[in-house]
């Protein structure tokens, strides 16, 4: 998904208050289970994945749903893996939408029926967001490593349009699909969506494991820019556009999660409440469990919420930096998973010392003509040899 | 087959009748003291005079009538109110929050 979900001001005003800095966050994240049909190479989830019957209950999910309102979380996002695998997701979605959050549903596509999106939609849900892997389904189909996927997908739009719900397409972009790019793009207008996220794969978790085999060159990326540029000119007002770009060949690194808890919380299946999808690997770093604290309590006092929240945790380059509060240092985990110290600036940063090592990776691996094969997402993958061919 | 999504851009002009698509939401906070409009994977904040105009975006009015209320409510010139409305509402027509 998006990595944040940012705030837009309709006109201008002094008296309105500034969402980002209310202290309740916008967003939830819920990973109702890790459990996924596909086995994409780039997946979010952490490379130890949470087995089944480790997974919350339907009531403690509910009960989450009641507390995140009170709190004033605005939107939750179900996701997963694959959320639709869960019987229960009715369940939940009801209550959601019952207590007043706006309901996204986050779905690779390939497991929903019909009916059940006729259902979902009944009980409120508001939104669907549907990943592709690419739109030639031999790539598709290689990329996800799950044989006629795409044709789901086009049989999931063509529900989500009879039923008049509003469709997001989520398209992850990297070297395997990049040259398809504008084929992505038509294929979110001839599915009726109303929005596109082109998301430069974020290398973290499997993505990182993968790199190799995922990142763009340099020249890739800038075309894609372009296409997208040209693409969003050609259809305002019928395709909305949130471009992600790759922070390797960035010169100042996102805000990620829009600030370390100030915007957004992560719910893991089990239960763990982190400050974003990743948190899991920075060190030094205590994880509360909605089974054992309110979430209110957890995103207020929770050491892992504390410890990167705001600008005091900041060392040099990033606390003399006027970008300080811009982009809050960029990402913890990728100043962690390269530099080996989630207190540094993010390398992604030109003012990182690890920046030229940095663009320096991204540039080797992107320039190899045969990239390596696939680690595939799945249960103990990270551990196997390599097995895709 | 279902029937196709609009493919088409939304201009807003004065004798539009704008509205909210069903998912997008006009909502008070209570605990924040204010509005937002939620949207999907967006959440926008309209300012006061923004909120009023947005609560009479139900399909039956136009523009211009609009501009009519808003004018008589701030004691402000038609033609510069509704060249403001217009503009408002046209950019968030290409952001899909308003229909017309």
């Amino acid at each position: 998904m998006n990595e944040i979900m940012p705030t837009e001001k309709i006109a201008e005003s002094s008296e309105a208050a500034d969402l980002s800095c209310a202290r309740a966050p916008v967003g939830m994240l819920c990973e109702l289970t890790h459990r996924c049909p596909l086995q994409c190479p780039y997946c979010s989830n952490p490379l130890e994945l949470d087995r089944v019957n480790s997974e919350l209950s339907t009531e403690v999910w509910q009960d989450v749903m009641r507390q995140a309102a009170d709190l004033g979380i605005l939107q939750i996002h179900l996701s997963g893996g694959e959320p639709t695998v869960r019987k229960d997701l009715e369940e939940i979605v009801e209550v959601a939408a019952k207590v007043g959050l706006y309901t996204n549903l986050i779905t690779a596509g390939v497991t929903l029926t019909r009916d059940r999106l006729k259902r979902l939609k009944e009980l409120g849900l508001d939104h669907v967001q549907l990943s592709i892997q690419d739109v030639d389904d031999a790539n598709a189909e290689k990329i996800s490593a799950y044989k006629n996927g795409l044709q789901k997908k086009r049989e999931l739009g063509a529900w989500v349009r009879e039923f008049d719900m509003p469709l997001t397409i989520n398209a992850p972009i990297h070297r395997l699909n990049i040259e398809n790019l504008p084929n992505i793009i038509d294929f979110a207008v001839e599915m009726g969506a109303g929005r596109i996220e082109v998301a430069n794969i974020q290398y973290y978790a499997w993505a990182l494991k993968n790199r190799a085999a995922l990142m763009p060159t340099r020249a890739q990326v800038m075309k894609s820019a372009e296409i997208v540029e040209e693409a969003k000119a050609r259809l305002k007002g019928i395709l909305v556009f949130d471009f992600v770009v790759p922070d390797y060949y960035a010169k100042t690194p996102k805000p990620c999660m829009g600030g370390w808890g100030k915007g957004i919380m992560n719910i893991t299946p089990q239960g763990r409440v982190l400050p974003c999808h990743a948190a899991e690997s920075v060190p030094g770093l205590e994880f509360d469990n909605v089974k054992d604290k309110r979430l209110a309590d957890i995103w207020l006092n929770g050491q892992a919420f504390q410890k990167y929240r705001g600008t005091s945790w900041m060392k040099e380059p990033c606390k003399s930096c006027p970008r300080a509060e811009i982009d809050f240092g960029g990402c913890r985990c990728q100043a962690m998973a390269f530099t080996g110290d989630p207190t540094n600036t993010d390398p992604a940063c030109k003012f990182s010392p690890h920046h030229a090592a940095f663009v320096a990776a991204a540039e080797s691996e992107s320039g190899v003509q045969t990239p390596p094969p696939f680690v595939y997402r799945r249960l103990g993958g990270a551990k196997e040899k390599v097995t895709a061919e | 087959m279902a029937a196709p999504a609009q493919r088409t851009r939304t201009i807003i002009e004065a004798s539009s009748k704008p509205h909210l698509p069903a998912h997008i939401k006009l909502r008070h906070d209570a605990g924040r003291g204010r509005w937002h409009v939620l949207a999907p994977e967006r959440v926008f904040e309209p300012d006061p005079i923004a909120v009023e105009i947005l609560k009479h975006c139900d399909g039956d009015k136009t523009v211009q009538a609009i501009a009519e209320i808003m004018a008589v409510e701030y004691n402000a010139p038609l033609a510069d109110i509704t060249a403001d409305i217009i503009s408002m509402l046209q950019e968030l027509a290409d952001k899909g929050v308003v229909r017309a």
